[in-house]
């Protein structure tokens, strides 16, 4: 009977640690996404649209091939605002591996890149900030150049790369 | 004075006094290559165009818009100039692209303005349809969806849905746009000018892929021979008669999408009815643009716009990429 009893607790112990654990995988890699004012006069105007591999083409025909080619196996994206003027669009690209990260971020990149401490490496430009994390591969564009735009952009970089 | 928003307002509850109709049409009256035996393509600049501002001057884009369409059609004035390339009673197409997302789709002010001139030519505000694969697309060019019949429609693929049935030419086999096969007598392609990561340039021709259901199974071999097969089947061949291409702004790498570090302003528009040679005439412009700025031709990047020649070759026969058959107009 004691014995039924202990192996009864020793089993609600490991189902407690499992849960806890799946939990903190979820939140480590479920949603990279900042909620509005999370960063700084930056608001999330959109839902977060999710697309595996085979449907990336409605997403962004004719860029998709590269991605699917490097391993993407799912993009999310959403909508911002900077201070209700700047619009800027957040893609989040799951690769199967570093390695397609890696080739995407390196594929697109040109001498005009300034190199930013970000994740595993990145770089920005006037309206973009690109990086990649492990498998994940980040690209924040602004669809107006202002002065602030960039330091705007590295803000809300910064947030999803402590959420990946 | 009255804002090109508030006479569009106006026009769609169908308060404005319309123009008459045109006895001509587009098929007898503008043929350009009839009257010439040279397809004649405008590129008409203005650079001024955008100002400081991110997004073109609407009134310049007006502007712009009647000089291109007068020196098409040679007509100073512009409803006049566009009674030869409408008829009244028809259903006009709009097909616009915003693929590329806000930062590099057909521009509003270029639609808006031609909405504007095709009521001025007597076209009903519910006889024109705006239309792309989805809401998405139509929001990125900043419109809005409207399905009522009495103003001027907007709306997707994805509402109206494909036609059950395939089609096929060539190698190419299909799915059209039910507001291409049932809804439009005519559509005029408004394209924006963009570098491709596969079929090199995207413009008048490529801007069909909206029109079919699954666009990403024609990518092989750089589009090729899909974007010239699928402009050959009837129903895109005989409907979509005239291009006005937006080359106010545009991407010369990275393309499709928006890649704001490799964004151009043109400052054009790029105007003709024989797409082969409008497309001849865009890639040469993104080929300039490349070589301004020190990047490699398409052949060297490995994605030569094969479907150009493609499409007017034999077997295609869509239009000429012969510069020497072409009559290009500058202005």
């Amino acid at each position: 009977m004691k014995y039924r009893s202990n192996w009864k607790w020793a089993f609600a112990v490991l189902v407690m640690i499992g849960a806890v654990a799946g939990t903190g995988c979820k939140k480590k890699g479920a949603d990279p996404f900042p909620a509005s004012n999370a960063v700084a006069d930056w608001q999330k105007t959109s839902e977060t649209r999710v697309f595996a591999a085979k449907d990336l083409w409605q997403y962004i025909d004719g860029d998709a091939e590269q991605y699917v080619s490097a391993g993407v196996v799912s993009t999310s994206t959403s909508d911002y605002k900077y201070k209700g003027e700047l619009e800027a669009t957040l893609d989040v690209y799951t690769m199967s591996d570093a390695a397609g990260a890696r080739k995407i971020l390196e594929t697109g990149q040109s001498s005009d890149a300034k190199a930013v401490q970000l994740g595993d490496a990145g770089v920005a430009y006037a309206q973009s900030v690109i990086f990649r994390k492990g498998p994940y591969l980040v690209r924040i564009v602004a669809y107006e150049s202002t002065l602030d735009a960039q330091q705007a952009l590295l803000a809300l970089a910064h947030a999803v790369e402590a959420k990946l | 004075m009255e804002s090109r928003r508030d006479f569009l307002k106006t026009a769609a509850t169908g308060a404005l006094v319309l123009g008459s109709q045109s006895k001509l049409g587009l098929a007898a009256g503008l043929d350009q290559r009839v009257q010439t035996g040279k397809s004649k393509v405008v590129i008409a600049r203005d650079a001024s165009l955008h100002g400081t501002g991110a997004q073109p001057d609407e009134k310049r884009v007006q502007g712009l818009l009647d000089r291109a369409i007068a020196a098409y059609t040679d007509r100073d004035h512009p409803v006049e100039a566009w009674k030869r390339i409408v008829r009244a009673d028809k259903v006009i197409g709009l097909k616009v692209n915003g693929l590329g997302g806000k930062g590099v789709s057909t521009h509003l002010s270029l639609i808006l303005a031609i909405c504007e001139r095709l009521q001025q030519a007597g076209i009903k505000p519910g006889n024109i349809v705006i239309w792309e694969r989805n809401a998405r697309d139509l929001q990125a060019c900043g419109l809005t969806i409207s399905t009522d019949p009495n103003r001027m429609r907007c709306y997707g693929n994805d509402v109206a849905g494909y036609e059950e049935q395939s089609v096929t030419w060539g190698g190419s086999s299909v799915k059209l746009a039910k507001v291409l096969t049932r809804e439009c007598d005519m559509v005029i392609g408004l394209p924006i000018l963009k570098d491709h990561s596969m079929a090199g340039v995207t413009f008048a021709m490529k801007n069909m892929y909206g029109v079919v259901e699954r666009p990403s199974e024609l990518h092989g071999d750089g589009c090729n021979p899909g974007v010239a097969d699928i402009n050959c089947i009837p129903a895109i061949r005989d409907k979509v008669r005239f291009t006005i291409g937006d080359a106010m702004t545009s991407v010369y790498d990275g393309g499709p999408g928006f890649h704001p570090e490799r964004l151009w302003q043109p400052n054009a528009l790029i105007v003709g009815e024989d797409r082969v040679a409008v497309d001849h005439t865009a890639w040469q412009m993104l080929e300039r643009k490349r070589a301004e700025v020190g990047f490699p031709t398409f052949e060297a990047a490995g994605r030569p716009p094969r479907y150009i020649a493609t499409a007017s070759d034999a077997a295609h026969r869509l239009g000429t990429n012969d510069p020497q058959r072409m009559h290009l107009m500058e202005i």
